[in-house]
């Protein structure tokens, strides 16, 4: 099968887009996440789309809907993150925890409650990004323009918070309502991730494209871009590589972003060698 | 008479240990460049924490430009360096330029954009302080005097009247901490900058500080340098040969 036949199926057309897209925010988001030592915030905020889908489900809400219905819940549940980390005398990590063990408590409970697990269920888990609908594709493509318009509009504001809270503070930036702003993002996000990758590899998106960026970059706009770059090339190869191949998407583009991670720390290694 | 930039009035901060500041009440006029010395534990750094907003005042009073802590929003009147090594994630990849270009954000409106000539203002202080080679450098890359140095420029580059500095030095050798005392006296007395700087070393401080603030938790002396050289309660505190040693500029 070569090339222009893969692409011209509607579903690899779907999953090549909204992949692209949910892993452009991913990892775009994933630099400051990981700059801000917030890189399992992604793992907790799947969690919660667990529980939150598995309330979908039981619902008998399936495929757009139930993005629908977690999302809401999924930024609750960030700024409970944020709000536990301010005022509970809490880490970050420590927060994370929290919300992340109640969303697959619950989880666990409504699916059990529901008569057990169901494939819509298990599919979230490891997510499905070639069974994309077009409503899904939507979906995507909408939260895509508002998180990236949010993010341009907030660049510098997130980028001084995250090199300082306590400088941005003292430059009058409003860290409160920056970092609300930052887990509110994360969290729609993380809502589109589960369908690429799936509620256990979430986190993979986040931090590899930001790892590897992190290791290259020269100058934070230089990692913000080259983060956003893996995260689409890594996306597209592992479509092509598990559609030829017969392998799981999610794990074939999280082993890719795990090859680049590789390679980064190689040239990395060269450059300062030289 | 200056205009007063920095009041405050029986002025206390709490912790969870309990007072570490009380009734501290000083006066900071336009163009002063005030030591803030005392010894370890004393509320130094609380008490410039608690004049840019980070720590919360439990009584008394504090004005900035003759406004209220509470309802100040002049933020880009005011220049801040903290501890450098408490301050910089090592991984962070942001450039030398990027960094100073951060110090700008206080003066923009939402949504907050550098221009062009913020851009060549970001070059021109890097100029003036002697950084210019650094501009592309990434700042895990800097050695700690250079650092000092670039979040220097980060603090200045707003034009700040009030500059406020918490142990800027501590990390830094004798002779780099010497010519960095030196270059915020020369931005004091060329750009008429009200400075404010917590160090530990009274002595190296006395050699460029107009005024002199001792804290320990409560203002045990505030007044210029030369009403400090000869106090009888900083002779009893010092030892008259170590207050001989540190006012030896005059």
């Amino acid at each position: 099968m070569n090339l222009l036949e893969i692409l011209s199926y509607g579903f690899i057309q779907r999953a090549l887009l909204a992949g692209t897209l949910i892993s452009l925010l991913c990892s775009v988001l994933g630099v400051f996440l990981v700059l801000r030592r917030l890189s399992l915030i992604g793992d907790g905020l799947a969690h919660i789309t667990f529980g939150s889908t598995a309330i979908a489900l039981a619902l008998k809400l399936y495929s757009a809907m139930s993005l629908i219905v977690s999302m809401p819940i999924v930024l609750l549940a960030s700024l409970g993150i944020l709000k536990l980390t301010e005022k509970g005398r809490l880490s970050g990590d420590a927060a994370i925890g929290i919300v992340s063990s109640l969303g697959i408590s619950a989880g666990i409970i409504l699916a059990s409650v529901g008569g057990g697990y169901n494939v819509d269920l298990l599919s979230y888990l490891f997510g499905n990004i070639l069974s994309i609908s077009v409503e899904e594709l939507y979906i995507a493509i909408g939260l895509f323009c508002v998180v990236m318009f949010l993010l341009l509009l907030f660049f510098n504001d997130l980028l001084a918070v995250t090199f300082s809270e306590e400088l941005a503070r003292v430059s009058g930036i409003r860290t409160n309502l920056i970092n609300a702003v930052l887990v509110m993002l994360t969290a729609l996000s993380v809502v589109l991730a589960m369908k690429l990758v799936g509620i256990m590899l979430i986190s993979s998106l986040l931090i590899l494209p930001a790892a590897s960026a992190l290791q290259i970059a020269r100058g934070f706009k230089a990692c913000v871009a080259l983060a956003a770059l893996q995260g689409g090339v890594s996306v597209v190869a592992g479509i092509f590589v598990s559609f030829a191949s017969n392998l799981p998407t999610s794990a074939t583009v999280v082993v890719i972003n795990l090859l680049m991670l590789g390679c980064s720390f190689i040239y990395r290694r060269l450059v300062q060698t030289a | 008479m200056q205009p007063e930039i920095v009041t405050t009035e029986g002025l206390a901060c709490c912790y969870r240990e309990g007072r570490v500041l009380e009734d501290i009440s000083i006066r900071v006029l336009r163009g002063d460049y005030v030591g803030i010395v005392g010894p370890n534990g004393s509320g130094k750094s609380t008490l410039v924490k608690s004049l840019l907003g980070l720590v919360d005042i439990s009584a008394g009073r504090a004005a900035l430009f003759g406004a209220p802590l509470a309802d100040f929003r002049d933020w880009q009147r005011v220049g801040y360096l903290p501890q450098s090594l408490h301050l910089v994630n090592p991984i962070f990849p942001a450039t030398v330029h990027e960094t100073v270009g951060l110090g700008l954000l206080s003066q923009k409106s939402f949504p907050k954009r550098l221009n062009r000539a913020d851009r060549s203002k970001i070059d021109q202080t890097l100029e003036e302080l002697n950084i210019s080679d650094l501009k592309q450098k990434l700042i895990g890359e800097l050695s700690g005097g250079q650092l000092q140095r670039v979040l220097l420029a980060r603090a200045i580059v707003n034009d700040p009247e009030l500059l406020i500095l918490d142990e800027p030095t501590a990390a830094l050798d004798p002779e780099t901490r010497g010519l960095f005392y030196s270059l915020i006296g020369e931005i004091n007395r060329r750009r008429g900058v009200t400075v404010l700087l917590v160090t530990h070393d009274s002595g190296a401080i006395g050699q460029h500080a107009s005024k002199m603030l001792y804290l320990d938790k409560k203002v045990l002396f505030y007044g210029s340098f030369e009403q400090f050289c000869h106090s009888p309660e900083m002779s009893s505190l010092f030892g008259e040969h170590s207050q001989h040693l540190m006012c030896h500029r005059h």
